[in-house]
């Protein structure tokens, strides 16, 4: 049976009692892959193309409608240059916020990924289960956990400004800091886990090839270890500065007013200013900056697989 | 709704005022979650729902009303604004009361948490004069002003609401959004001031003071609904919230952009300033009565000022959608609750701003205390501090929201 089935390629399996002519049957089944793609195909028509369709449309609203008027559709992209008028501020923060997170997360997280990975030995699975467990609890619940460590009275401020790091009157909530301490802290798993995935598949008789070949610690890291797991790299850095420059829990509930990132912008002109052609076209074009930022990125760094 | 524990019934009563009531980032955040979708909904079914008409916009759809026959109404209202028995908190004694009365039997649901989201939900559906099953909701004035002007909203027979037009606070008697009393009956209204937490700083008189002096730097907040916020910016230029110019409003706002540049204002918050107030982290904040007297219970170096400047004051206000097939029935629930009696009952339990004349004297028989507080009944000296921010269009609450959104940086 498993012999009648084609291969990826079309072809049927090379084996040599297989008749060159395909069996009647086989025709029929072509439109099996079609109807296993139909049900995912759909549900992205419908759940995402459409909606970025709509979403394209509503940014090119004469901005002149409301809710209550109805909006009529000018070709108005003028509202880009409104849009980024008004907010290029919190744009270019965002980006900007979400290139140290994912820097930081590539810093902290690549020698625990390599040390669950290497030297995890028996403990591996634990230390893996204690990078997934904060997801347990809710994103916003830990959110506001950190709220509370980072607090003005809090044992960290107070620990912070007996080493006389922060002066008297300093304070960590509603600063950079603790916006990107927040955005690090949320995406860290997610640079972790792909990192993990193919530093384990790394075959640790290289590292002892490249000692052989008289290379030290470092070198071999970086002519074997760190390109064998560009994989990981690529694959966490994108799930890290993806969703980071589009965050905006972190900015709203540990940010001040001069730290808040886009999300936040898009969140109130839709919901509170009900201004949704502004709001779809920041919308717009975020998107389109995170799509060719990650073309540019995968082009310069790419690597043929993904993790 | 919460339940609640054994308390001293004061205690009770003051807590029962607040939790979610005002809950602006549960909200945003619940919101959040749907902004996509909701946005990708919106821009399906933007045909508009008329004109910007005025207040005076009748409504829209007439639906016969069904009151004689049907014996009952649907209200729908915010968490914990409902007096509750001591024993089972899905009883309210005063609807019970009502049904003895009147024989109309009220199914009371607290499923509205946020005015944008409520409305999002009933919107096209009234639009459309199809009927929302509920015969009353409650919303507060701005957005009660919104849904007057689609026309959503059934007129009070003058007959049926004698009470109301009787015993409404003289202070609430001529709003610009309904100025003939004829659509929207206030539920309960609330102040807003400023908070201090004296452990921190000394207390603070003035909104200049907020917004200026050096030892509250990066200490204090302000709340992101638009009308709390900029009613005390204008009113520290010597404005009236009432009654202002777009000029007015721009040189207002420039004052509160100055204060967020220089780092003087630390967050713009929903609900959740209480917890950063009682913690220290911040020493002064523009603040719902509530909530701070609230605090105040558990720790006394927490006061709400009320400023030299005044307080503003906002409602929440009954409506009857246009498609109730029960108007009569909750005209008579808004009557009932404009019983001075009724309404010092419901005072004692929820600790709000009561919006009847004549409950400051039935409430000196439940409780002499609550009676004498100015911010329950506010006095002459309080009156003469109070303000309402004035009704806008449509255009006007997107330009000055969107202007006020993009100056707290969002």
């Amino acid at each position: 049976m498993a012999a009648l089935l084609p291969t990826a390629s079309g072809t049927p399996a090379a084996a040599t009692e297989i008749p060159v002519e395909p069996p009647a049957g086989m025709r029929r089944r072509r439109w099996i892959p079609y109807a296993l793609l139909a049900p995912g195909l759909l549900w992205l028509g419908v759940f995402f193309v459409f909606p970025v369709f709509q979403l394209a449309m509503a940014s090119l609203w004469d901005p002149s409608g409301s809710i209550e008027t109805g909006y009529t559709f000018a070709w108005s992209f003028s509202n880009y240059a409104d849009a980024w008028e008004m907010f290029h501020v919190q744009f270019l923060r965002s980006l900007w916020y979400a290139l140290i997170t994912t820097v930081i997360c590539v810093a902290l997280g690549y020698p625990l990924a390599y040390a669950i990975a290497i030297k995890g030995g028996r403990w591996k699975n634990l230390m893996l289960v204690g990078v997934i467990a904060p997801f347990f609890t809710s994103y916003l619940v830990r959110t506001y956990s950190w709220k509370a460590i980072l607090s003005d009275s809090g044992p960290v401020v107070d620990f912070l400004k007996w080493l006389h790091i922060l002066p008297p009157d300093g304070r960590l909530l509603a600063t950079e800091f603790a916006v990107i301490a927040g955005l690090v802290y949320n995406f860290l798993p997610f640079m972790v886990l792909p990192l993990y995935a193919s530093l384990d598949k790394l075959d640790v008789r290289l590292l002892e090839a490249a000692r052989d070949l008289y290379h030290g610690p470092v070198r071999s890291f970086f002519r074997v270890t760190l390109p064998l797991s560009m994989p990981g790299v690529l694959a966490g850095t994108l799930l890290t500065f993806i969703p980071a420059a589009g965050d905006y829990v972190n900015a709203q509930l540990l940010g001040g007013p001069n730290t808040q990132m886009i999300g936040s912008v898009i969140q109130s002109r839709f919901l509170v200013v009900n201004d949704y052609p502004i709001a779809s076209a920041l919308s717009v074009m975020l998107m389109l900056t995170i799509l060719v930022l990650v073309m540019i990125y995968v082009r310069v760094f790419g690597t043929e697989e993904v993790v | 709704m919460a339940r609640r524990i054994p308390l001293s019934p004061q205690a009770q009563a003051v807590l029962a005022a607040m939790p979610s009531r005002r809950n602006v980032l549960r909200g945003a955040l619940a919101g959040g979650a749907f902004a996509v979708a909701g946005g990708a909904l919106a821009a399906c079914g933007t045909k508009g729902t008329g004109g910007t008409a005025g207040p005076s916009a009748g409504p829209r759809c007439t639906t016969a009303d069904l009151s004689a026959t049907e014996r009952k109404i649907a209200f729908s209202n915010w968490p914990a604004y409902m007096d509750e028995d001591e024993k089972n908190a899905e009883v309210h004694p005063t609807l019970v009361a009502f049904k003895a009365k009147t024989g109309i039997d009220v199914s009371y649901t607290a499923d509205i948490n946020d005015n944008n989201e409520f409305y999002g939900k009933i919107r096209t559906q009234l639009a459309a004069c199809q009927p929302i099953d509920r015969d009353i909701v409650v919303f507060t004035d701005w957005m009660a002003t919104t849904f007057i002007r689609n026309g959503f909203a059934a007129k009070f027979n003058p007959d049926k609401v004698a009470t109301f037009l009787k015993n409404l606070a003289p202070t609430l008697r001529s709003r610009q959004f309904d100025p003939n009393m004829e659509y929207a009956a206030p539920w309960q209204s609330g102040l807003t001031g400023i908070g201090v937490n004296t452990a921190v700083a000394k207390e603070v008189r003035t909104v200049d003071e907020l917004l200026t002096r050096a030892d509250l730097k990066g200490k204090v907040t302000c709340l992101t609904e638009m009308r709390d916020t900029m009613g005390f910016m204008l009113m520290s230029n010597g404005k009236d919230p009432g009654d202002f110019t777009t000029a007015d409003f721009d040189a207002a706002l420039e004052k509160l952009k100055a204060a967020v540049a220089s780092g003087q204002i630390r967050r713009f918050t929903g609900n959740d300033y209480v917890q950063d107030l009682a913690k220290g982290d911040i020493a002064a904040c523009i603040a719902w009565s509530g909530d701070v007297i609230q605090l105040g219970f558990e720790n006394d170096k927490i006061k709400l000022v009320t400023p030299d400047e005044g307080m503003m004051l906002w409602s929440d206000n009954m409506l009857i959608p246009v498609t109730s097939p029960h108007a009569a029935n909750a005209m008579a629930l808004i009557d009932y609750y404009y019983d001075p009696k009724v309404a010092a009952e419901l005072a004692a339990f929820v600790n709000y701003v009561c919006p009847v004349a004549g409950a400051q004297e039935e409430m000196v028989k439940i409780d002499p205390d609550l009676a004498q507080n100015p911010l329950i009944f506010p006095n002459a000296e309080m009156q003469a501090k109070i303000k309402i921010f004035k009704p806008l269009t449509e255009a006007e609450e997107k330009e000055y929201t969107g202007r006020f959104q993009a100056a707290i940086g969002a």
